[in-house]
């Protein structure tokens, strides 16, 4: 017998390796001394290391293998996802560019964690069997534990991190728990497995079996803060530095349901009849308390959290219906959601480094007189996440709503369709802020209104610790706090341009999609027809 | 890109925004100036294409742009005109043109950001009466809303971020639902010729769907149309709305989009489910009659002046809504033409209300008017003209239109139009009052009477003489949509004649079958 080396496909592997790789080169360039390598080159090498792995996706594209002896596969569906977290992870480190959370927790440190996570969504998305499930949801988790509470001077940062701990863990153990459950009905971890021992056995009935199912749902609706597991999404959302909320928004959200898509329309398949009235329960109830649960938010991260429950609860709609349809629909619907959300932020991010105000919806005033630039970024994403057309947000509506109708399920598009009424009475609020009030009526009410309420969550200037003249750029891009108006006056031209750069990429993307959905629709199909076991 | 492509309909369609655009980055004080071109151009297409278009082949779509533009969802660039749109194509381009021409004369605040939403808003409407697409159809309807929403949240009245929210969420409500319907119709006729999906309109036409899943359909695009109407039960955001949009504003709102809606059901409604519009007739006929009472009865009462002719509105879209539901092609031709007369009507009648109120001290009650023809002979010629239009006077192309559409109704349900008839009547009660208590009466405590300004007059006049002109030869219309508007109705006609009529009263199942 000649000993058999492993067969190992690199190629198929490469964006796993891509980002394991860039994981340890971030870190270790950010013990560097110079400061100019940890504010720029970090950052810039993070940045370069997704737009890798993007590529290497890109190159993938239809290779549809089997790796790690079938505990991974890259399918396009997973490659399609990979392109969300490379995005959105990109997104990130542009907003966090000049933030004060980086600089607070160690650039090489935010960065690889950032990267880290990343490499767990890929697993997660990727994974075939329960236990690489697991790994890929802890490695999504852990990081992003830590990068909610990285900017260490703030009590609301260090809350949010410790909230998302807690709650993140019951998620963890209710899963893992769901995880055992589902091997000892159907003695086996691997997806193909459980679902042929589903089909064999005539599981569909099985107690232990759908006691699996109910805590396995359990744990992944935590991470995809869909209701009635989301009432951390608020706080956290709200409490963590508006970066990594912005990517725990994007990534986060395309990960859990990617992986709900992969658990629910292959291995539990055989038992849809089960499980799946009970998911569209739970996405009516998302739809419902998203949309109801924002209209009173006056924090716009706050508010952009309801409304990511709620577009949580649109998705999952396409992971119900079990058609290939349904998955094309939800991953178009998420590089819908990856555009709109990251231009959303970055205007958040711009307003709270610009105006004392952080991210209440006052912020917003006189946008639309004082700075097109980024008044219009955030119309565009609010007109979208309410789906009219000429945005991506309207194509998504559309696909969801065909493939329901098309798999018998055309009340739950109906129940959207009255969700995204219902949430445009906070959208056109945020709108109305941008362009229907001048920048004078904030600058005395608001401002002492919100002076109070800030206190503690007020972003802080750095003081005594971290020495001013780090590397000089920070600190004069930066400005402390200003008076409203004063910032108005003298901020017309461009001075966050990597954050604006965001904004206005994401916002054109937005509407060419809304315009020309058909090539993104193409890159949904693909992923739609990875699984092959589908109609 | 394959399939038909004549570029015609498409620089028509996208001229107005294409120049909006310009307008918004061109020097500010060029802004009116490209508003105005952006509305004077497609304002020529419009005329060419009245004179153009051959009324002998009414009933088939002319000028047809057909492109792939969504093959995976069977959504195509397809728009076309025949004798259903023609002449609100035309309305639209004429009406956008005189906004642009009185804006250009009295600037507004922040003029670029203005003429590039009313640009916007031009051709969001020409694309909901082009399209031959119901996608594309669902799309420039849903766009309309939004230019609007922007122009009364930012120039319009005191409330006017409370009253555009209002409208927009009471609006969309019915459009959102709308879209899902639109994509259920597409996904259960399963229409392309050789299978698959096609919202394409003829494709949709040929494939009728069950009753059952046409009865939720027809619920949901009735309510979309009946809300952007606005009839009445579903009239609620028109007063805030109406009280808060700027002037030259709403002279478009009012003339041309409450259309859309109408158009909507004999474009789309009435052809792909004819089934259901006959299982709805009577329901539908009864909120059109409402309408009309309800609306007649408000404009006797309120003092606001803009009200008068927001629930007159209401009032004569109840007429159009007879007209279409009557399922006749005499009434269906009635409808298509009251629409062209009422926006050629209320559309001046908007801008005179802006200078009535010039001259009563910036006041819009008619408790505050009076005697304001004393010094304004034209102004209150004008302005009588008009009155006596919307009242449907004998001789006027207002009258044809009332009367094609109750002798449309007369042959299908005469109940209902006898009651009707009433309505015509209510018409010049509300239309005479507001006359008489603006122009004449005592003279208002702040009026001061002047005659119709020379920039006015070249805003109003004409739109006045196209009045005139309507009412001597209305056949120029009626001939045009003949084929059109009975294509049209033929197959809910066909329905409604050869099956014992139904029980209205019945619900509509909450899903598909």
């Amino acid at each position: 017998v000649t000993p058999r080396t492993p067969d190992i496909d690199y190629a198929a592997i490469s964006p796993l390796i891509a980002l394991t790789a860039g994981t340890c080169i971030v870190l270790l360039t950010g013990l560097l001394r110079a400061a100019f390598v940890r504010n720029h080159l970090v950052p810039a090498l993070t940045v370069v290391c997704l737009l890798v792995v993007a590529g290497l996706g890109v190159w993938q594209w239809g290779g549809n293998t089997d790796v790690i002896s079938g505990a991974l596969r890259m399918d396009d569906l997973t490659l399609a996802l990979t392109m969300i977290f490379a995005a959105g992870g990109i997104g990130a480190t542009l907003l966090a560019w000049r933030g004060v959370a980086p600089r607070e927790a160690g650039h090489g440190e935010f960065h690889a964690l950032l990267l880290a996570c990343v490499l767990g969504m890929v697993i997660l998305v990727a994974a075939q069997n329960l236990i690489a499930v697991f790994i890929g949801y802890e490695l999504l988790s852990i990081p992003l534990y830590v990068l909610c509470a990285t900017e260490l001077r703030r009590e609301r940062s260090l809350e949010s991190g410790l909230k998302y701990l807690i709650i993140g863990s019951v998620g963890s153990a209710t899963l893992l728990y769901g995880l055992a459950f589902l091997y000892g009905a159907t003695a086996s971890t691997d997806f193909s497995g459980i679902a042929q021992a589903i089909d064999a056995k005539g599981l569909s009935g099985d107690v232990l079996l759908l006691t699996g199912i109910a805590l396995t749902v359990t744990g992944l609706a935590f991470k995809a803060s869909i209701a009635p597991f989301h009432q951390w999404t608020p706080d956290v959302y709200e409490g963590a530095p508006t970066p990594v909320t912005a990517f725990m928004a994007v990534a986060t959200k395309a990960a859990a349901l990617g992986v709900l898509l992969r658990m629910f329309d292959v291995a539990l398949i055989g038992t849809a009849t089960t499980w799946a009235p009970a998911l569209a329960t739970l996405a009516v109830a998302t739809i419902v308390i998203g949309n109801v649960g924002a209209l009173g938010q006056s924090s716009l991260k706050r508010l952009l959290a309801y409304s990511s429950v709620a577009q949580a609860g649109y998705m999952l709609a396409g992971v119900i219906v079990t058609t290939r349809l349904g998955i094309a629909a939800t991953v178009f619907y998420l590089f819908a959601y990856l555009l709109m959300n990251l231009a959303a932020f970055a205007v958040v991010v711009v307003r709270e480094r610009e105006t004392d105000l952080g991210d209440d919806i006052a912020s917003l005033h006189g946008l639309g007189a004082d700075r097109p630039w980024l008044a219009w970024p955030m119309t565009v994403a609010m007109l979208s996440f309410a789906g009219f057309p000429l945005t991506a947000g309207f194509f998504g509506k559309i696909t969801l709503i065909q493939s329901l109708v098309d798999n018998g399920y055309a009340w739950l598009g109906v129940v959207i369709v009255l969700g995204s009424a219902l949430s445009l009475a906070y959208y056109l609020k945020v709108i109305a802020a941008v362009w229907m009030r001048a920048p004078g009526e904030t600058a005395g009410v608001g401002a002492g209104a919100n002076a109070a309420r800030l206190t503690p969550g007020g972003r802080p200037v750095i003081a005594g610790g971290a020495p001013e003249g780090e590397d000089g750029t920070p600190a004069a891009a930066d400005p402390g706090p200003a008076p409203v108006a004063d910032a108005n006056a003298s901020l017309r031209r461009l001075r966050h341009p990597e954050v604006v750069f965001v904004a206005i990429v994401c916002t054109i993307g937005t509407l060419f999609f809304g315009v020309f959905p058909a090539p993104l629709l193409d890159v949904a199909r693909d992923a739609g027809a990875a699984l092959a076991d589908l109609l | 890109m394959s399939g038909d492509l004549t570029i015609h309909l498409s620089i028509l369609l996208y001229w107005p925004a294409a120049f909006a655009m310009l307008g918004a980055i061109a020097p500010r004080r060029a802004a009116p100036l490209m508003a105005l071109i952006g509305a004077l151009i497609p304002l020529g297409y419009g005329i060419v294409l009245l004179l153009d278009f051959d009324a002998g082949r009414s009933a088939t779509l002319q000028y047809v742009t057909d492109a792939q533009w969504i093959p995976s969802l069977g959504i195509r660039y397809k728009l076309g005109i025949d004798g259903l749109n023609l002449w609100l194509v035309a309305l639209t381009t004429l009406l956008f043109a005189a906004s642009a021409l009185w804006i250009a004369f009295r600037p507004v605040e922040r003029p670029r950001l203005f003429a590039f939403h009313l640009g916007v808003a031009e051709t969001a409407v020409l694309g909901a009466f082009l399209a031959q697409d119901l996608g594309l159809f669902v799309g420039f309807f849903d766009l309309m809303l939004v230019p609007f929403y922007f122009l009364v949240g930012q120039w319009g009245g005191p409330a006017r971020v409370a009253a555009t929210l209002k409208m927009v969420i009471y609006t969309l409500v019915g459009s959102l639902l709308m879209l899902a319907a639109a994509v259920a119709t597409a996904t259960l006729a399963d229409a392309r010729p050789g299978g698959g999906i096609s919202f394409v309109l003829s494709d949709l036409a040929g494939h009728p769907l069950g009753e059952s899943a046409q009865r939720w359909i027809f619920v949901a695009f009735a309510l979309a149309f009946l809300i952007k109407m606005p009839a009445f039960p579903f009239h609620g955001w028109m007063p805030d709305a109406y009280r808060n949009m700027p002037l030259p504003v709403l002279a478009v709102f009012s003339a041309v989009l409450s259309k859309v809606a109408a158009y909507g059901f004999l474009r789309i409604v009435l052809p792909i489910f004819p089934d259901a519009t006959v299982d709805f007739q009577t329901t539908l006929l009864i909120i059109g009659l409402l309408s009309i009472v309800y609306g007649s009865a408000m404009a006797f009462t309120t003092t606001e002046i803009r009200l008068v002719l927001g629930y007159s509105s209401v009032a004569q879209l109840g007429f159009i809504l007879l007209g279409i539901f009557s399922l006749r092609p005499e009434g269906a031709q009635g409808a298509v033409l009251q629409m062209v007369n009422h926006g050629l009507v209320v559309a001046p009648l908007f801008f005179i209300i802006a200078l009535l109120a010039e001259r009563s001290a910036g006041s819009e009650s008619i408790r505050d008017m009076g005697g304001i023809a004393f010094r304004g002979p034209v102004l209150a010629t004008v302005f009588l003209i008009v009155s006596l239009a919307t009242l449907a006077i004998p001789g006027s192309a207002n009258f044809v239109g009332e009367f094609l559409i109750l002798l449309g109704l007369f042959q299908s349900k005469q109940a209902i139009a006898i009651i009707a008839f009433a309505g015509v009547a209510m018409a010049s009660v509300y239309m005479l009052r507001a006359y008489i208590r603006t122009m004449h009466n005592r003279t208002g405590a702040g009026v001061t009477s002047r005659d119709l300004g020379v920039r006015d007059g070249l805003v109003i006049v004409p739109l006045v003489v196209l009045i005139l002109a309507f009412a001597i030869y209305p056949q120029a219309a009626l001939h045009d949509g003949e084929g059109g508007t009975k294509a049209a109705v033929r197959k809910a006609q066909a329905v409604a004649a050869g099956k014992p009529r139904p029980d209205v009263a019945q619900l509509p199942p909450e899903t598909s079958p």
